[in-house]
């Protein structure tokens, strides 16, 4: 493996392709995490990871805490400690709870990970995430309550497709707006993001119309009916167990792999997402694809909104609305999971552990570390990681550095003996 | 023809140009809103309806006919008046102008109080929109405005605490902008990162590090009440003394510009300053060159690094300062994420604004208005109040989509320069 990155690597230099008619060309970030991809493989997230964890390491240390203590507090909280087959009693039974929480985590994750990482595939970037994900909680929260006779199955079904198409929707506006008129997407997302929260805040908030009927005073939405939760697979449905939309989130990245890669459409998003000009002149409906992209984005966020709101949460308040953040992480888990389907799950696992492990439920952090602190040092952490893919030409320098010193400490010794021969 | 005796067709001619249509109609629309607040206080829905609508069909007509920046904004600003004013009719005359009410305060329409807590929301935006645009104008997207104003926030009140000294907490929070700054564009000029990669991380970055130290520092407690220095108010006791007054009542003008925050009037210099600087200084033009064509910049002997490098240093710290007067200028305390997207908007108005300081302050007066008008709209419900906060997003939203008028980026705004 690390024989052949090297040589990658020397046949693409980091440096900026061609200049395209005339001005200085900037790759579009897909061709640049392409290219990132290409030159690191996974040794690039990993050292990424390694490097955003150690730090987050001196964080801890400098402020006066025990770092080790701290971050096995932190990861018993994730529960992959279950693997171990030495725990055992308790212990186990805490950590497959823990376990379950972080998968739960995670499937949401994974789901607003890949919305961000289809619009990338077409040089879009979806900061949009999190609207599109409120807005797919609020609709699957509005089907949830209402139709209380219809069957199991079918209520699920039809909350969960309608979410889907609600982020979608959303997305497609920014999508619509950058194939129409050319507004930059992420100004249009984040304005999006924005009006969702605030719609969604005041459709369930006091005196909304998804609000509580029983008790006015709380600004949450009902109850979803018993028939429209999702069947939990693994644990125990009271105490919030992991449900089946784990599986619906783990074949998300499959469906994803299949558009980009076996489909027109996919063809076409991937074309324009590498050169737009280059696409358009090829044929490409470059305005399809962009709305495209964005519509099929925002239905992953969308779901990701449903699979909560049906899996765990069963109803939406204006706390949670104010809170949340799961979109904005998906983001971190596109760029860390170089947008390929088998990234984007492994860094969803990643930070969905480290959501749950740093989360104030987590009692094996109580004793050893403030979890509020804790809470901060997640977000610490994902932002090192974006910065350190942000460093990406650093990495890519260091390791022709290395090269270089490589060869050079090859060619030495002849060098070396020359003056004295 | 004698230039006093004008023809009527010429007359006609002038009036019905798209341009003074579409304003005639903006001004209907609004005539219509006004009479429906007090002080004329007509309690009908007819006269806002039937003269927005008017406003509308003059703005529709003159944004068909080719004045589509004005039309359109016609149209949408009919639309805004008739709601504003079926709102108010639907509410009491005592809501309306409770100001004569000193058992239920103020009341929603005072025209004085509600100029004041417009200046207040719209410090923090301004402050972030021109911070954007020594950025933008440089070619480097900020998108971490929001977390370069949150650290500002932090490290204000920290400063302000610990060293007891409101100048020396501007000057640290100051610091920590700057630090950001640096980091973004260390990021995006010799990175080449993407801007909005980068930014994303400032914005993470700052959440973190201010939560975790403000539990690390503060604890449990939350930032004390009392004994942190905070930033002045500027009390011109005179301008009581100008009508229009009511008896009892402070004057309108002393309301609006009596007590606003030394921060307020530092704004207004700095957006003198800023405008000069900009349009009228070499240093201004290399900057906006260095963002609209770099390659040029660089050809005539201008560094496009070391100016994109103190654009946006410098963009870090005129957040830093938006944040610092949220935190020891108006609420004097700090709690976790307490920008609360102001950086967004300020972004926002910068965009509305077209990237001009006058522009994008007079954006951020817009959005504003419109969060000051949210907090005095809560006996209306939490649903009114909800959705006039985000009518400012709404607007961007039209703005960014070219119905009215269009917004133009700089040139080469989000690419990297590559040095050759």
């Amino acid at each position: 493996m690390s024989d052949l990155e090297p040589q990658e690597l020397q046949g693409r230099q980091p440096e900026a392709p061609e200049p395209v008619h005339g001005g200085d060309y900037a790759p579009s970030v897909a061709a640049r995490l392409e290219l990132a991809q290409r030159a690191g493989g996974i040794v690039m997230p990993l050292v990424t990871t390694v490097f955003a964890l150690l730090m987050g390491m001196v964080v801890v240390a400098a402020t006066g805490h025990n770092p080790f203590t701290a971050f096995k507090g932190i990861f018993n909280g994730t529960g992959l400690n279950w693997f171990f087959p030495w725990v055992l009693g308790q212990e186990r039974a805490d950590a497959a709870f823990n376990l379950q929480q972080t998968l739960i985590v995670t499937s949401t994750l994974i789901l607003t990970g890949l919305a961000v990482s289809f619009a990338f595939k077409c040089g879009l970037f979806n900061i949009g995430g999190q609207g599109q994900y409120i807005v797919g909680a609020l609709v699957s929260t509005w089907v949830g309550t209402s139709w209380a006779h219809m069957a199991s199955g079918l209520h699920i079904f039809i909350a969960v497709a309608l979410a889907t198409v609600a982020g979608a929707a959303w997305a497609a506006i920014a999508g619509f707006l950058k194939a129409t008129v050319g507004a930059h997407e992420v100004i249009t997302t984040i304005m999006l993001n924005f009006v969702a929260s605030y719609v969604a805040q005041a459709l369930v908030g006091r005196g909304g119309q998804l609000q509580n009927d029983v008790d006015r005073s709380n600004p949450v939405s009902s109850d979803i009916v018993d028939k429209a939760h999702l069947p939990v697979f693994w644990g125990d449905p009271i105490l919030q167990g992991l449900h089946v939309g784990f599986f619906i989130a783990l074949a998300m990245p499959v469906v994803f792999w299949l558009v980009l890669n076996r489909t027109t459409l996919g063809y076409e998003v991937r074309a324009t997402g590498f050169n737009p000009e280059a696409a358009r002149y090829g044929g490409v409906n470059v305005r399809r694809s962009y709305i495209m992209a964005m519509a099929i984005s925002g239905s992953f966020a969308g779901l990701a909104g449903a699979i909560d709101i049906l899996g765990w949460q069963f109803r939406l308040g204006v706390l949670d609305i104010q809170i949340v953040n799961i979109g904005f992480i998906g983001i971190a888990v596109a760029l860390l999971g170089r947008n390929s389907a088998i990234g984007v799950p492994l860094a969803a696992l990643l930070f969905g552990a480290l959501t749950q492990g740093t989360s104030t439920r987590n009692p094996a952090i109580q004793d050893v570390f403030d979890p509020r602190l804790a809470g901060n040092l997640s977000t610490i952490i994902q932002a090192l990681v974006l910065l350190f893919v942000g460093s990406d030409l650093l990495f890519l320098y260091l390791w022709q550095l290395r090269r270089k010193a490589r060869r050079f400490g090859r060619r030495s010794p002849p060098v070396a003996q020359e003056p004295a021969a | 023809m004698s230039a006093i005796s004008v023809s009527a067709t010429e007359v006609a001619r002038w009036a019905v140009a798209p341009r003074r249509v579409a304003i005639a109609g903006m001004c209907l629309a609004a005539l219509g809103f006004w009479l429906v607040l007090p002080p004329v206080e007509l309690r009908s829905v007819v006269w806002p309806i039937v003269l927005g609508g008017l406003g509308a069909v003059a703005g529709a007509w003159a944004g068909s006919v080719g004045e589509r920046k004005l039309g359109w904004g016609a149209v949408v600003v009919a639309g805004l008046c008739v709601l504003l004013g079926y709102g108010a009719t639907r509410s009491s005359v005592a809501h309306l102008d409770g100001a004569f009410l000193t058992s239920s305060g103020p009341g929603v329409v005072d025209w004085g109080v509600m100029i004041g807590s417009m200046f207040v929301f719209a410090t923090p935006i301004a402050y972030a929109s021109i911070a954007g645009l020594f950025s933008e104008r440089s070619g480097v997207i900020n998108i971490g405005l929001e977390g370069m104003m949150l650290s500002g926030c932090f490290f204000g009140i920290l400063g302000a605490d610990k060293l007891n000294s409101w100048p020396l907490g501007l000057l640290t929070a100051m610091v920590s902008g700057a630090v950001l700054g640096l980091v973004h564009a260390f990021l995006a000029i010799h990175m080449r990162a993407d801007q909005i990669v980068g930014g994303t991380a400032i914005n993470f970055l700052a959440l973190g590090v201010t939560g975790y130290f403000f539990i690390q520092v503060y604890g449990d407690n939350g930032t004390p009440g009392t004994g942190i220095p905070t930033i002045p108010d500027v009390n011109l006791r005179f301008l009581n003394h100008i009508p229009p007054k009511r008896s009892g009542d402070p004057s309108f003008w002393y309301q609006a510009f009596g007590h606003l925050n030394l921060m307020i009037w530092a704004l207004f210099v700095l957006l003198v300053v800023v405008g000069i600087f900009m349009f009228r200084t070499s240093l201004g033009l290399r900057l906006r060159a260095v963002g609209e064509h770099p390659r040029a910049a660089d050809t005539v002997g201008i560094d496009v690094y070391r100016t994109r490098y103190a654009a946006v240093i410098v963009s870090g710290i005129v957040a830093s300062l938006g944040g610092a007067y949220l935190a020891i200028g108006y609420t004097h305390s700090f709690t976790e994420n307490m920008t609360n997207g102001r950086g967004f908007i300020g972004l926002a108005a910068l965009i509305f604004g077209n990237w001009r300081p006058g522009g994008a302050f007079a954006a951020a007066l817009l959005f504003g208005f419109f969060l000051g008008l949210a907090t005095r709209v809560q006996q209306y419900g939490y649903e009114t109040q909800v959705l006039v906060q985000a009518l400012p997003y709404v607007v961007t939203l039209i703005a960014v989509a070219g119905v009215i008028g269009r917004s133009i980026p700089p040139a080469s705004v989000g690419r990297p320069y590559v040095r050759q």
